[in-house]
């Protein structure tokens, strides 16, 4: 049974993405605690709110650093988004596992980019297995990566790809909630997990 | 392609499920949760719970039916009514809900939507506005369930709130709500049209056609209730429909 360490950084619903891997038949643990994240196997940051007040938890608590560590990590939505080095929200450094920033979508026709979307997979990856997708997103920000060889994946917004997964070596994040994904986003995880 | 979405609404009282015409005859309909579980099986997009009732046994109930959801239900869960303060939405989130709705308070205390939006981001923040139309070619925005008049413009109101940071609205026409004879379309463009945030349309379906109406009128999501309560339409066709007029639907 594959052992998940879920983040709690203070922010929103980890309700759901707990169930959706206990669906999958994971064991979750969730955790504030940099001691379990550093001996953590596989650990997903989730994220609902803003950049700067889930850094300052997560620098705080001593997360940050057990993250930069951790043998496997997924980032779910903001929690991808934390994965690069800086973002324009709330102008704030992130973990800088992954080169680039991360920036409104100023061009949308509307924000937030709210609903489902395609996920079309761009470099190979272990998501792909899970992909093409229609997943659902909530976010007015996206991931601009400094190295094009990341991006697993991308979804069209008012006419422009944005960056919907992204996976490089241990670290992995996607911008829609496979939580409230339906069959698509279980087959996401269960892509994760089978990495 | 970014598609629109078909939305299911409970009314929720207690963290039951009630049906009914008026306030007076609700009727008990079962387990919100199954309800819900159900729906997102059919195909819906999302689901609005409406708690009806704002009373203390009320909120913890449905507190409770909120916790259950988030484990069994894989779509997002919009939670509305009766939140009026950066705590009661919290509760909620942290329940499981992934957006909140709020149509009194704001009214009351514009500054509401920013401390929702600056704690948990716009995309939980959901506006909902009742309008009426005043015969003069525009509409005014009521509180309290459609009950208390507040002066406001509905459309200066869907701006201002956009503006103050709600990150979609939920537009129901007090005039067409419950009578089955199609949504205000002329209501939806305007507010669409002043608006940069998704718009949701409520109050009117009464078949397939009526939400397709809605989102090519510019509406990025169709609510509706009896007609999917009673049995009388199911999702799929209704998203048949929508489909069939070149709008993007996930199917």
């Amino acid at each position: 049974m594959p052992r998940v360490t879920l983040i709690d950084h203070g922010a929103g619903n980890l309700r759901s993405l707990r169930a959706a891997f206990e669906r999958l038949g994971a064991e979750v643990e969730v955790t504030a605690d940099a001691d379990r994240v550093a001996r953590a196997e596989r650990v997903v940051l989730p994220g609902v709110g803003a950049a700067a007040p889930a850094m300052e938890t997560l620098a705080r608590t001593g997360m940050a650093d057990a993250l930069r560590e951790a043998p496997s990590l997924l980032g779910v939505c903001l929690g991808m988004q934390l994965l690069f080095e800086r973002s324009a929200e709330g102008d704030v450094a992130c973990l800088g596992l992954l080169p680039g920033t991360v920036e409104r979508i100023g061009w949308a026709e509307r924000l937030p980019h709210m609903g489902w979307n395609d996920v079309v997979a761009a470099c190979p990856s272990t998501l792909d297995a899970a992909l093409p997708a229609v997943c659902y997103f909530a976010h007015s920000y996206a991931v601009v990566p400094g190295d094009a060889a990341v991006v697993a994946a991308e979804t069209e917004i008012s006419g422009r790809p944005v960056p919907s997964a992204v996976a490089y070596g241990r670290v992995a994040g996607v911008q829609f909630h496979p939580e409230k994904s339906g069959p698509a986003g279980r087959r996401m995880l269960e892509a994760w997990l089978a990495a | 392609m970014l598609r629109r979405r078909i939305i299911p609404c409970l009314d929720v009282r207690g963290g039951r499920l009630v049906k009914g015409i008026n306030f007076e005859s609700l009727r008990d309909c079962g387990d919100p949760v199954d309800a819900a579980e159900r729906y997102a099986a059919q195909g819906a997009d999302e689901i609005v719970w409406l708690n009806i009732s704002a009373g203390d046994e009320d909120w913890r109930g449905l507190l409770e039916a909120v916790e259950r959801a988030a484990v069994r239900v894989d779509v997002p869960l919009c939670i509305g009514g009766g939140v009026s303060s950066v705590e009661q939405a919290r509760d909620l989130l942290n329940a499981g809900a992934d957006k909140v709705s709020s149509n009194s308070a704001p009214l009351d205390r514009p500054e509401l939507i920013g401390e929702l939006a600056d704690r948990f981001g716009s995309q939980c923040v959901v506006v909902a506005i009742d309008a009426a139309a005043d015969g003069g070619g525009s509409w005014s925005a009521f509180a309290s369930a459609g009950r208390r008049p507040t002066g406001r413009d509905a459309v200066a109101w869907a701006a201002e709130a956009a503006d103050r940071g709600a990150g979609e609205l939920l537009v129901t026409s007090i005039d067409t709500d419950g009578t089955l004879g199609g949504y205000d379309i002329e209501l939806l463009r305007r507010i669409c049209a002043a608006v940069g945030v998704p718009v949701i349309a409520s109050g009117g379906a009464g078949g397939p056609r009526d939400l397709a109406s809605a989102l090519e009128a510019g509406a990025q999501a169709a609510l509706a209730a009896s007609i999917f309560h009673d049995g009388v339409h199911t999702i799929a066709e209704v998203k048949q429909e929508v489909a069939r007029c070149g709008l993007p639907m996930r199917m």
